[in-house]
């Protein structure tokens, strides 16, 4: 939707114009960012720009592993402290957080940047699944964890990965698919459940 | 104009899913009395769902909807079936992805039929299945052409109407079905079809599913019928559908 600027000085206009275009800015929620930002002191919105520049500036993706990072490689692919024979595939960079927060994983990653996708158009040659063949290549790596989603696109993916690696005889395991911690048995769909029951552990 | 009820309850498969947001979801379903419709899942992205697989591509759900200004709401889901089968194997889930791409370009909003809905439940049935999944494909691809009114003419030259003879003849997308080899050396894009080819697609017309895997269909045969097929789709719905270039990279 176009919006309507009638008598607005351009500058302002702009600048309302661009934030609306971020997810989840209506045009009233620009309007009053926008007005905030020119009421508040010169360097309040230079930090804000330098921030906003630096973001596509200083940011690559690591060579290895694919994620977002400001040193080459990143900080989690250099460190000599981590288990290199492990690594563990991820659909987005994002999904690397909260799996770092757990602690219980000291292994490296591989950042996919999607998932297959036919009806989308995205197949294999569209993520960096050919980069992860790649690191495999020097025999280093035992294990591969794939930590796609637990749906059916991330289920293609795993298995379309698990197809091609499986020849080179490297340990693969899926994360664990069943009953998510603090959920309800009652609303529990029948493939949830057919493998919460499949995946039961001994107490 | 009657007052329609604020909230009802619908069977739908789940076509096609979009990001929404930070949790949601934006569900494309097949509906046996309302057509197409596309509605929100809220939150359905996050672990603890209610929703969760009840609303997973490729699933047969009850769900009950309520009327929203643009999209309708999802708020309540049960599966009713989940075709387990056709997520364990990469090449009955990329089958069932295509079907699903192929509904949702051949249905329009708001028609009604069950009888069409049914038989997308009996495909996805046969797709956990069947061994022979291209067989499938192309008995449902024929079967809903016809039902989408574009049955291929296979009987008769669909040029001249002469009768057809035993032996190589044409297939036009154009002229939606197979022209004899004069009308055929006229049309510049028709392309040629085999004999078997044409005799196995004109018994799938009539057949059911059972009888259609009893037919015993080579290498050679699978390609030409699956091309015929294809191009007379893209020529129906003119645009070629994306998810057939990874049925092709999972056959090489």
């Amino acid at each position: 939707m176009k919006l309507d600027f009638n008598n607005t000085a351009e500058p302002i206009a702009r600048l309302i114009e661009e934030f609306n275009k971020l997810p989840g800015i209506g045009p009233k929620s620009a309007q009053r960012l926008t007005y905030h930002l020119l009421q508040s002191p010169q360097e309040k919105s230079e930090e804000l720009a330098k921030a906003i520049l630096s973001l596509k500036q200083d940011l690559s993706l690591c060579p290895v592993c694919f994620n977002i990072t400001d040193v080459n490689p990143c900080s989690l692919c250099s460190d000599s402290g981590r288990d290199h024979t492990k690594i563990c595939v991820v659909e987005d960079p994002a999904d690397i957080l909260p799996l770092e927060r757990t602690r219980k994983f000291n292994g490296v990653y591989h950042v996919l940047h999607g998932v297959i996708s036919p009806a989308d158009g995205i197949g294999p040659d569209e993520i960096k699944i050919k980069e992860l063949l790649m690191r495999l290549q020097d025999g280093a790596v035992t294990e591969i964890i794939l930590a796609t989603n637990p749906n059916t696109e991330g289920e293609a993916t795993a298995m379309y990965i698990h197809g091609l690696v499986a020849p080179l005889g490297i340990q693969m395991t899926r994360l664990a698919r069943g009953l998510p911690y603090g959920g309800d048995l009652e609303y529990a769909d029948d493939v949830t459940l057919s493998r919460a029951l499949e995946g039961r552990q001994q107490l | 104009m009657t007052e329609q009820p604020r909230s009802y309850q619908t069977e739908a498969i789940i076509i096609r899913r979009t990001k929404l947001g930070e949790a949601d979801r934006i569900l494309t379903l097949f509906t046996p009395e309302y057509g197409k419709l596309r509605a929100i899942a809220k939150g359905s992205r996050r672990p603890g769902s209610k929703f969760g697989g009840h609303v997973e591509l490729l699933t047969h759900s009850l769900l009950q909807l309520a009327r929203g200004h643009n999209l309708e709401i999802v708020t309540q889901a049960q599966t009713m079936n989940s075709f387990l089968p056709l997520r364990e194997d990469l090449k009955r889930l990329s089958s069932g992805l295509y079907l699903a791409e192929l509904i949702d370009a051949f249905i329009s909003e708001d028609i009604e039929d069950r009888d069409l809905f049914d038989f997308v439940i009996m495909t996805l049935k046969e797709l956990s299945t069947a061994e022979n999944l291209d067989t499938v494909l192309r008995y449902f691809e024929l079967h809903l052409l016809h039902k989408m009114g574009y049955q291929p003419q296979l009987q008769t030259c669909s040029g001249c109407g002469a009768r057809l003879y035993p032996g190589t003849n044409c297939f036009s997308a154009a002229h939606g079905g197979v022209l004899c080899v004069e009308c055929g050396f006229d049309e510049p894009a028709a392309r040629s079809i085999s004999v078997n080819a044409l005799k196995v697609l004109r018994l799938w017309q009539t057949c059911d599913y059972a009888t259609a895997y009893k037919v015993n269909i080579n290498q050679e045969l699978t390609i030409e019928l699956e091309s015929v097929l294809r191009e007379y789709i893209r020529h129906v719905l003119e645009k070629q559908l994306k998810s057939t270039a990874f049925l092709d990279m999972l056959r090489h």
